[in-house]
């Protein structure tokens, strides 16, 4: 069974790479992703991402309810920009060309188009990103990376226990749902929204107090082994810089600088067409 | 010689309690010993090795006076990180102490913790799996390994700091019993080849006792009770004074009238002297006759040629076919992943067989709903907090019938009688959270009882729970069967219970039905005992050592008479 994003091995030069090297690539990408509204550079990054996408291997069934998710959501937004301030694309392009007239105060301009088309860019820049640094980092090695980034490790332990975690309680769930269901509380569609809310409780409370139980073990044993001793530790799974890593870093860091260049030239981080 | 654990006039009183949990422990433990500790639940036991690993009273507060002293250090300055390098405990929840992703990064644990460098831990990992036999499996996740793979990854993971002492905390618990013979007989090559100190906390201990073992301690509230060799103790009456199960050889040996002696080594049935005993047993073979049982013939549950599979190809059930008579208690045995579970779930409607199908009082239940099914066939799960979800006992135990829509009038009335049928009446009102694991087992067994079910479904009815527990769980769920001939089921891998009360084993293996046949039958074949997982019962060898020809029958006969006795004894203490 292929568990929606997650964790997938297999052996393409960005799965190589490590964690940090991802880490730092995708905080520079989504940072210059969130600072410019230069078209072209927006386009070169889309192009990009799409690319190193591909080259990851990543199949579509990982990422394809996620990302049907976030388009629904992308819509949302758009739609809302619209009609919260009709007039932003003319605010920054100095002009207004319109299209249509819809109704009361909403006229359809080029250039409000344009500035949501910006938009729509950036978020699809981004998202290949993410998708890409998510199914191609081994949690273990990216609570690593987290640490090597100056982030103390109980958090990125946190991380990667809670990622340990999950199927158990996920398994937990599903039996005490079925177990409750045959006791008599409805959970299917038969019973009205409201009724399925209240009968949630039936199936939460017995999962807390069984995720409870876990929690304990689980914090006793790694006491008994030793974590927490020291300021510092090491990771198994931890992977040492390469040649690769050094390269795409810099070309990374080389990149932001350029695409921040180009945006920022002409003094605003907007790109005029018009 | 000093001893590597001393403890001297020791007592240990939590925060949360008024009465000391230990007192006054006088121990002594010599390097390279291996010592068993047994008690039945609430002795203190768990305290007791709690001590040696630092929870107590690190993660665990409370007072202490006296003395404690491993490796000549008082573990107070050393703390609970400290101690981790002389004492390495596995736990008894090989689920929930897997702390990594994989098996190498939960092995690694340790080790990441202390500061190695990685290629010295590669180095580390890869030598301490190679001892305990995981080497192959060093990329996998937890999901992916076996109950007994997990221990031995547990193990591992203790090992790679180079520990003096090696504690475990019920390791049989989670096993079944050919994987827990497997574990003993590890933990013993683990002592011989490295020389380590052995401390085993278990209450099953004739399963403990597969290898030798050096001394035995029992601990009974809070004290020690013996310090014994395990000849002496079994020749003795201690463990039946403290509650715990003796093998089932001795009480066999017991029962016929047998004084058994410390000098012919009882420890070990294949080896045990029995020239004394033979001739009393056989006597007492011939003197108690099974008395004929009456079969019960009307057919309950029917499972018809049922084929389950989660992936196409992957077959994980296949032809399981087998009744199940009113008012039989039956248990449906296998190792971990068999299939049992899977059964349950078709059974209960959880999931939809491929084909075949599942009739109950000769009705096919394929299109009703699990709601449906619950009013008949009830499921009560191994852990009692997976099931409770109300705060008031009255409420937990009414839920099924109220979402049902009776009446509250009737409501009423049903939930006290079941509250009185399985003793609970007393508490009616009380929080649940109030109640020990064993009461609030009847709470959840209560809670189905009220729908008047026709069958109840047990997952491992008795699990981590000590003889005296055991025996209460049981007796009641007969007293269920055979006061209202409600047929039930149980999936477990514990022999005793199998062996003591149910009719029948179906026995599955690999998703096939290996076999359907007598407890006494199953357990007394060592090939299918094999292939189940299971073990063959010391019963068994017990009979045949003494010359009795007809060994499954002489099991039979055994279960039979000391079940009536300890029945009487119940009676007699009320």
């Amino acid at each position: 069974m292929s568990r929606i994003l997650s964790y997938e091995e297999k052996d393409t030069w960005i799965h190589r790479l490590s964690g940090v090297t991802k880490l730092i690539f995708f905080l520079l990408w989504s940072l210059t992703s969130m600072l410019s509204y230069d078209t072209r550079v927006l386009l070169v990054m889309l192009v990009l991402s799409l690319v190193i996408f591909a080259m990851s291997k990543t199949k579509w069934q990982q990422v394809g309810t996620v990302f049907k998710f976030i388009m629904f959501f992308l819509v949302i937004n758009l739609l809302a920009i619209f009609f919260f301030s009709p007039n932003q694309g003319e605010k920054i392009y100095g002009s207004a060309t319109p299209i249509v007239h819809l109704f009361g105060p909403y006229t359809l301009t080029y250039e409000q188009l344009f500035y949501e088309f910006n938009v729509m860019i950036k978020y699809l820049t981004v998202i290949p990103a993410v998708f890409m640094f998510i199914v191609t980092t081994n949690p273990s090695e990216f609570a690593a990376s987290l640490n090597r980034v100056g982030i103390s490790y109980n958090i990125g332990y946190a991380v990667a226990i809670a990622l340990r975690y999950i199927p158990d309680v996920q398994d937990d769930y599903t039996a005490i749902k079925h177990a409750q269901e045959a006791r008599g509380i409805e959970m299917s569609s038969k019973a009205p929204l409201m009724q399925r809310i209240k009968n949630m409780a039936a199936i939460i409370f017995p999962l807390i107090f069984s995720s409870m139980d876990r929690i304990d073990v689980v914090s006793n044993a790694m006491e008994l082994r030793g974590f927490g001793k020291y300021k510092k530790r090491t990771w198994y799974s931890g992977k040492k810089l390469q040649r690769n890593d050094y390269l795409t870093i810099g070309v990374s860091v080389l990149f932001v600088v350029v695409a921040l260049i180009v945006t920022f030239y002409d003094g605003n981080r907007f790109y005029n067409p018009f | 010689m000093t001893p590597i654990i001393e403890f001297k006039d020791f007592s240990f009183k939590y925060r949360s309690q008024t009465e000391p949990t230990l007192k006054g422990i006088n121990l002594a433990i010599y390097s390279g010993e291996k010592v068993l500790i047994v008690g039945p639940s609430g002795s203190g036991k768990s305290t007791l090795a709690h001590c040696l690993n630092g929870l107590v009273p690190f993660a665990y507060k409370g007072d202490i006076t006296g003395s404690l002293c491993i490796n000549g250090k008082d573990p107070m300055k050393l703390g609970i990180f400290g101690l981790s390098k002389m004492v390495g405990t596995v736990l008894q929840d090989t689920d929930g102490q897997f702390i990594g992703l994989t098996v190498a990064e939960d092995i690694a644990f340790a080790l990441e913790n202390d500061n190695v460098l990685q290629e010295e831990m590669f180095e580390r990992v890869d030598k301490i799996a190679d001892m305990v036999d995981v080497k192959s499996l060093l990329r996998q996740a937890p999901s992916a390994l076996s109950g007994g793979q997990k221990q031995r990854v547990s193990m591992a993971g203790v090992m790679v700091d180079d520990v003096d002492i090696l504690l475990f905390d019920e390791p049989l618990a989670n096993l079944d019993p050919a994987t827990g013979k497997k574990a003993i007989a590890l933990i013993d090559d683990i002592k011989k080849n490295d020389n380590k100190t052995i401390i085993i906390i278990e209450h099953r201990l004739e399963d403990a006792l597969y290898r030798k073992v050096d001394r035995i301690v029992v601990v009974g509230e809070g004290r020690i009770v013996a310090d014994l060799t395990p000849n002496e103790l079994l020749a003795g009456d201690i463990l039946e004074k403290e509650g715990i199960r003796e093998p089932l050889y001795i009480t066999a040996l017991k029962h016929a009238g047998c004084n058994v002696q410390a000098k012919d080594e009882p420890e070990d049935i294949t080896l045990m002297n029995l020239v004394p005993y033979r001739e009393i047993v056989k006597r007492w073979c011939k003197e108690h006759p099974l008395p004929r049982k009456e079969k019960k013939k009307d057919v309950a549950l029917e499972i018809l040629d049922l084929n389950f599979a989660y992936v196409e190809g992957k077959p994980v059930l296949e032809n399981i076919h087998f009744a199940v008579n009113k008012g039989e208690m039956i248990s449906i045995v296998g190792k971990n992943g068999a299939g049992k579970s899977t059964l349950s779930n078709l059974i209960c409607g959880f999931m939809s067989p491929e084909n075949g199908s599942i009739r109950l009082n000769g009705e096919d239940m394929a299109d009703k709903s699990i709601k449906e099914r619950g009013e008949r066939i009830g499921l009560v799960m191994q852990n009692p907090n997976q099931m409770i979800s109300k705060a008031m006992i009255y409420d937990e135990v009414a839920l099924g019938l109220r979402v049902r829509g009776v009446p509250e009038e009737e409501v009423k009335e049903r939930v006290y009688k079941t509250l009185k049928t399985c003793g609970l009446y007393p508490f009616r009102n009380w929080p649940i959270s109030a109640l020990s694991f064993g009461q609030k087992k009847r709470v959840t067994i209560a809670s189905i009882l009220v729908m008047n079910p026709d069958v109840i479904i047990l997952d491992e009815p008795t699990a981590g729970q000590d003889y005296r527990h055991y025996t209460e769980i049981m007796e009641f769920l007969k007293q269920v069967n055979e006061q209202y001939g409600i047929t039930i089921i149980m999936i477990t891998h514990d022999m005793h219970l199998m062996l003591e009360y149910t009719d029948r084993a179906v026995v599955i293996c690999d998703g096939h039905l290996l076999i359907d046949a007598a407890p006494s039958e199953v357990l007394t074949d060592a090939e299918i005992a094999d292939k189940a997982c299971l073990k063959k019962t010391s019963l068994y060898d017990l009979a045949v050592r003494c010359g009795i020809d007809t060994p499954s029958e002489f099991v039979e006969q055994f279960i039979y008479y000391d079940r009536l006795s300890r029945r009487k004894e119940k009676v007699a203490d009320v």
